[in-house]
């Protein structure tokens, strides 16, 4: 027994020896900020009510030294994590922008993965919505996602941002899949596609379309209403047509398309198929003058350079950019120092607002007491989030309406891309604003 | 197959469904012909794409086929292989292309891009075959199904975190650009015809080297039976690992044959493809080499002038989304009155 | 190998390398950085170092294992641990001095920050080293250790690890219990920080291997004591300990709390169509890769029926108890519709052509063809939760007992099932079809019976998950489901009924909890697949007739690796 006991212990003395030898470093050296704040911390329960929480839906307290928390729903696994990781580097820059504080709190960010399905998006929700410390979400990237979190994350009082989502009924005061605290900075389906059709209509004057989309609830929702707009018009739609993700060769869907011979070809699919449709159209036999139009979903520095020369003269719908505007390349210095490379996809500049919007309103509405205890009223927050506008972003002006659209079609531009792009330029100039 | 003859009831399914499809088949091929939207000429390209597309379907069962006939095992990893040789071929080439040297020898930096890929794709492999795969001989079948799935993901989300998730695009060659004039105004696209010829002459030397060459005829011995090749004095476990190797190379240069085609690179790249190639291996009769390229073919054609064919006509909206729904519908057909596939599957018999 | 007397250097030195190329890969695919930040134990020990000592402790602990004494042995690990040490220090330096992002983007110079404890290159470098090498002395002491102290200090160490990994799950599920508040602060990291702490480490890894410790010294004691007892007692405390399964099992939700219930309830989801693949693949022996098919069927069937901007139910009120025997009964004909064709396949071609099934069945969900009636991409939505005797079953803690009724249902059926004339039949048709004929069984009946068994367990978990989600969407049947459906029940051990419960815990539940790890996720689920196959090929929870058949072939491999 006694020759056990001593292994054992020989053991521990080694173990906490190997546990100093990596602890003390990492305690010596600057570590980052949040955890040195968080161990100076007096560790008393939080401040008593000097502050009585009044709000509808309840607070959030923070006491001196505890992070404000938020939580982020992406997509970062399976095929579409491209749009996840895209999102999660704007916030993480957003948020690396304020030195990682907020109020003299630390922020933390927690996040789930969403895999862009309903059932990842419920998951992800629930576990958010179970965390009575998380302030605010950024998410979801996928509306599929969004219509199985919002209910969970709009009954624990949370708010709920999203980059990407653009289904009209999320936003639909007469459809139940809308809730109360959610918001979005990506544009809703009816604005881009309205603006698109009435682009190709009255700006380039074409009289015939054909759409492709990807079955994506996203791309088969905006072509949709690009289509029924155009017909509005009075113009033709020759085909709807539709490819599957992860299909390469697109020869023979445009083959079809061309037999109705469109002057124009709207397709606002994601990356990779985006490029795959471009660069395949100059190879079939009677599309060889059709325009080319994509939307925000195929908006990115990648996209061009995949495409190649064939992306020449293509339009993008998306969100209206200031080329001028320093801020945005600011934004990819930053996302090259600290991710590197390039954004992924194309709704960074989306979640990099989102992120300012949802801190900005914590900071609006947060009650501080003297100790530096934060308390966030929710449905306050809420408001603020409604109330805002002339929010400068990086995707333009933004205004929240009523039902939490933040970007309205008054931000959103028409892009044509040249060779420049394809050599490696971005963004591209802005064509035609409504 | 005679065994089940007595009861009629399914048979008679069977044949009332086929019966429906055919005619499905049969009215909308003619109303399609008959609305003449299409050109020959648009029928000849449809069909073009899908021999090429099928030429690299065929390349990469050959891989699938090859490993199944001496292992009885789906390879569901193959597909990864396939991706990694085509990831690596992106780096080869984008080097190569800031170098310049990709434009002054443009065949010379093909046949670097091929090499390296086939290369990195062997390598892969022995490393898999040896890792995870040898210490599951004599496993029940479903053990190394399920290890090779482990192993797909585990290879696919490595490839992720070490390259991102970003979409990255082959460079443009010129050398492989543009089309080439036929008779008239029927045109064929460079690249095709590199892609339909490459994978042809591919097939052609695996077809001698199987059954020709020293290797070959032991994995044919292998493959008929493990025990009795060994007690003939072959090293069974060289020639598994000889058979990985010659199926990813395959695999690895239709990585690259596809990307010269499609240009776009993701980690995800594999899985569809791999899919298909694995569908046209059993379509062709599994465990048969030959099957695996007619089945690759087959499929790659289907696919492209299915849906066009028999869809359209019939007022089928956006049929070119169902195209799949066709490949498999097809192949259900096809096992359903040749259960072993188009060529019949080249196993022992005592192995099934 | 143990007959040497001499020092192995080439398995240590092998070891160490195979060590630093996992260690390369770790830092490289990101997962250090990634974790970096997440910690084990609060303020010392990060989750991404974790993962890189684990590497290096059982490397050292195997290059122990080779050496013929306990000297060797401890300057094995010694020597793993410092080829370690150096098989990392290249890559800090490779990534230090050149700019390999173009390619692998997380050759950062993050990665040095980490690698050297913010040191920077020469100084960390020597930091790294030292560090690896006394990790990797600690795996040797570890394997010199008697075998009992051997195994509950390696206990201690998982359960120690686990904790500090779920401690955000943990720390939310217990603030519903204030009563526990203090101690729940006392245990864990605060603020920012995550993980245990200092002290709750310590106590967490003392409890966990004292009491594994005293356990092992006594299990035997009270087994027999248990024995002893007389028949009565003995059944008397069966009954009690099933009457203590049943209290938990009802109050789970209450324990659990909101998140933990969900992931019960997706676990219990998965449960039940492994329950249903069991039939087909491990009792009938029919595999199946399109299993996702029927779970798709059954979910859309109840999405039409009562959806309320559904086709179907303006003509009749329809609520889900009325659409669930529809929707089971759909399964069923579907089942048999798609169980038909195939027939006369056997094997790989069953395989790809049910997969090819599954396919089908989710692109015609998808397609712009369909999409008047089921909704094409854009799927059903506003489906409404079911109303159990006022209870509205919406929330994860009311549809719990809808799933564990569900799951009860199913487990009952296979037990009874398996036990009947109908389950040998399918057993004799596994082991051999022609075999099987000739004895009298009718092949077409008994294999049709299987395909429409599991279809019916796969539908009432898509009529579950309609009503759960209450929107569906084509993408939720992808593939992967039926994969995973097929992993767990092999995983489990293939035909056993536990089985199936133990895989679903493992490859639903424990993915499902491991959320937070995001991308990393199915890289880890594929790494634990393939370890899983080499070291249980037969599963967690083998059935007896299968466990044999894994005993005849375990023969030859021990000899090949002697």
């Amino acid at each position: 027994m006694n020759k056990r006991l001593l292994a054992l212990l020989s053991v521990l003395v080694i173990a906490s020896m190997a546990l100093a030898a990596c602890g003390t470093p990492a305690t010596e050296a600057p570590a980052p900020e949040p955890t040195e704040a968080a161990t100076d911390a007096p560790t008393e329960a939080p401040a008593p009510a000097a502050f009585e929480c009044t709000d509808a839906i309840g607070c959030v307290t923070v006491a001196p030294g505890d992070p404000i928390h938020i939580a982020y729903a992406l997509t970062v696994s399976g095929a579409t994590a491209s749009l996840g990781d895209d999102s999660r580097g704007a916030i993480e820059i957003a948020i690396a922008d304020r030195g990682g504080e907020l109020l003299g709190h630390p922020i933390e960010l927690s996040g789930e993965d969403t895999l862009c399905n309903a059932e990842g998006g419920q998951a992800a929700g629930t576990k958010i919505s179970a965390d009575p410390t998380i302030v605010g979400v950024i998410g979801t990237n996928c509306s599929s996602e969004a219509r199985a979190a919002m209910p969970l994350i709009s009954q624990a009082g949370m708010v709920m941002i999203s980059p990407s989502n653009t289904n009209p009924d999320l936003t639909n005061p007469d459809h139940p899949d809308a809730h109360p605290g959610y918001f979005r900075t990506a544009h809703n389906d009816l604005f881009q596609g309205r603006i698109a059709a009435e682009f190709a209509y009255n700006e380039l004057g074409v009289r015939s379309v054909a759409t492709i989309h990807d079955g994506s609830p996203y791309a088969e929702s905006l072509q949709k209403v690009f289509a029924d707009v155009f017909r509005e018009l009075g113009g033709t739609v020759t085909a709807q047509e539709a490819i599957n993700v992860g299909d390469t060769d697109m020869g023979p869907v445009l083959t079809t398309i061309a037999a109705g011979a469109p002057e124009l070809i709207y397709y606002p699919i994601f990356e990779p198929e985006v490029a795959l449709v471009t660069s395949k159209a100059k190879e079939i036999s009677g599309l060889e003058n059709a325009i080319l139009m994509g939307a925000d979903a195929g908006f990115s520095d990648t996209f061009p350079e995949a495409a190649g020369s064939a992306a020449v003269g293509m339009y993008l719908s998306g969100p209206y950019v200031d080329v001028n505007n320093p801020a945005y390349g600011e934004f990819l210095a930053k996302w090259a120092d600290q991710i590197g490379g390039v954004p992924p996809s194309g709704f960074h500049a989306h979640a990099y607002d989102a992120t300012n919007m949802l801190l900005n309103a914590i900071e609006q509405v947060a009650v501080v007491d003297a100790d530096g205890t934060v308390h966030i009223p929710r449905q306050a927050l809420r408001d603020a989030l409604y109330g805002l506008s002339g929010f400068a972003g990086l995707t333009g002006n933004l205004t929240c309406d009523a039902n939490g659209d933040c970007a309205t079609g008054e931000a959103l531009g028409v892009f044509q891309l040249s060779q420049a792009e394809v050599d490696g330029a971005w963004p591209p100039p802005v064509f035609w604003q409504p | 197959m005679q065994s089940l003859k007595r009861f009629s009831w399914t048979d008679v399914f069977m044949w009332v469904v086929g019966a429906a499809l055919l005619t499905l088949i049969v009215v909308g091929s003619y109303l399609t012909l008959q609305q003449g939207k299409y050109t020959t000429v648009q029928w000849f390209d449809l069909a073009v794409f899908g021999l090429a597309q099928g030429s690299v379907y065929a390349l990469i069962a050959l891989g699938y086929t090859l490993v199944y006939g001496i292992l009885r095992m789906i390879n569901f990893a193959h597909s990864e292989i396939f991706m990694s040789g085509a990831y690596i071929g992106f780096f080869v080439a984008t080097s190569m292309q800031r170098s310049g040297f990709l434009r002054e020898n443009p065949v010379l930096g093909i046949v670097f891009i091929f090499l390296t890929a086939m290369t990195t794709s062997a390598i892969l492999a022995i490393l898999l075959e040896r890792i995870a795969y040898r210490p599951l001989r004599g496993a029940p079948r479903l053990v190394p199904l399920i290890t090779a799935i482990g192993a797909s993901f585990f290879l696919q989300y490595t490839f992720r975190g070490l390259f991102g998730t970003q979409n990255r695009a082959y460079p443009e060659i010129d050398f492989i650009r543009g089309a080439i004039p036929l008779f008239g105004s029927f045109q064929i696209q460079k690249i095709q015809l590199i892609v339909i010829i490459a994978a042809a002459l591919m097939m052609a030397a695996l077809a001698f080297f199987v059954q020709y060459t020293k290797t070959g005829k032991a994995m044919r011995a292998v493959s008929e039976d493990k025990s009795v090749a060994a007690l003939m004095g072959i090293d069974v476990d060289k020639i598994i690992v000889r058979t990985f190797v010659i199926g990813a190379s395959l695999a690895g240069a239709a990585g690259v044959l596809y990307c010269f085609m499609f240009r776009i690179v993701t980690f995800y790249m594999g899985f569809i493809p791999g899919l298909k190639a694995f569908t046209a291996a059993v379509l062709g009769g599994i465990g048969n080499p030959p099957g695996a390229m007619l089945g690759g073919l087959f499929l790659g054609i289907f696919e492209s002038l299915g849906p066009t064919l028999f869809l359209d006509g019939l007022g089928i909206p956006a049929p070119y989304q169902l195209k799949d729904v066709i490949a498999f519908t097809m192949l259900v057909m096809i096992l359903i009155f040749r259960p072993t596939g188009i060529l019949g599957e080249r196993l022992s018999k005592t192995k099934a | 190998m143990s007959t040497q007397n001499r020092f192995d250097w080439l398995k240590a030195v092998q070891l160490g390398a195979i060590a630093g190329i996992t260690g390369i890969l770790i830092s490289l695919v990101g997962m250090l950085q990634q974790f970096d930040s997440r910690d084990i134990i609060a303020g010392s020990l990060s989750m991404g170092w974790t993962m890189l000592f684990l590497t290096v402790i059982v490397a050292s602990y195997f290059s122990a294992a080779h050496q013929p004494s306990k000297l060797l042995s401890i300057a094995a690990s010694f020597v793993t641990g410092l080829v370690f040490g150096f098989v990392m220090c290249l890559l800090t330096y490779a990534v230090d001095t050149f700019d390999l992002r173009q390619t692998l983007v997380n050759a950062s110079p993050a990665l040095v920050k980490i690698l050297t404890f913010e040191d920077g290159v020469p100084t960390g470098l020597v930091e790294l080293v030292v560090t690896v090498t006394i990790a990797g002395v600690v795996g040797g002491v570890i394997y010199i250790l008697p075998q009992r102290i051997r195994k509950a200090v390696s206990l201690g160490l998982t359960v120690m690890v686990f904790l500090g990994l779920m401690q955000q799950i943990i720390q939310v599920t217990l603030s519903n219990f204030p009563q526990v508040n203090s101690a729940t602060a006392w245990m864990f990291g605060r603020g920012t920080q995550k993980g245990l702490s200092f002290n709750g480490a310590i106590v967490v890894f003392l409890v966990v291997t004292l009491s594994n410790l005293f356990w092992e010294s006594n299990a035997t004691k009270v087994n027999s004591q248990i024995q002893k007892m007389p028949e009565n007692r003995q059944r008397s405390l069966r009954i009690l300990g099933y009457g203590l399964l049943l209290l938990v099992v009802l109050y789970l939700p209450v324990l659990l709390g909101l998140y933990l219930t969900e992931v019960v309830n997706v676990t219990g989801l998965f449960i039940l169509m492994g329950l249903g693949l069991n039939i087909v693949v491990g009792f009938a022996g029919l595999l199946d890769l399109g299993y996702v098919a029927f779970y798709a069927i059954g979910a859309y069937t109840v999405g039409v029926l009562t959806s309320v901007s559904g086709q179907l139910s303006t003509a009749f009120e329809w609520n889900f108890w009325w659409a669930l025997p529809v929707c089971i009964f759909v399964c069923v004909m579907a089942g048999i519709v798609l169980g038909i064709p195939v027939l006369n396949m056997r094997g790989d071609y069953l395989a790809i052509v049910t997969l090819g099934f599954g396919e089908i069945i989710r692109i015609l969900a998808l397609s712009d063809f369909l999409k008047p009636h089921i909704g094409g991409s854009q799927g059903i939505v506003s489906i409404p939760p079911p109303d159990f005797f006022g209870v509205l079953l919406n929330k994860p803690q009311t549809l719990y007992y809808l799933i564990v009724a569900g799951c009860l249902l199913a487990l009952f059926v296979s037990q009874r099932l398996r036990d009947s004339r109908l389950g040998r039949s399918w057993k004799a048709m596994r082991e051999d079809e022609d075999v099987a004929q000739a004895m009298g069984i009718n092949l077409v009946a008994t294999k049709l019976l299987a395909f429409a068994t599991g279809a019916a367990f796969s539908g009432l978990s898509g009529t579950i998950l309609a009503i759960k989600l209450g929107t569906i969407y084509p993408h939720s049947f992808a593939l992967l489901i039926s994969i995973n459906v097929l992993s767990l029940i092999i995983v489990g051990g293939m035909g056993s009924i536990p089985g199936v419960f133990i895989g679903g815990l493992l490859l639903a539940g424990l993915p499902e909890l491991l959320r937070e790890f995001s991308e990393y996720r199915l890289l880890i689920y594929g790494a634990l697949l393939v370890v899983m196959m080499q070291v249980r090929p037969e599963g967690f929870w083998p059935e007896e007739t299968h466990k044999r058949e894994f005993h005849e072939n375990e023969q030859v491999p021990t000899q090949e690796a002697a």
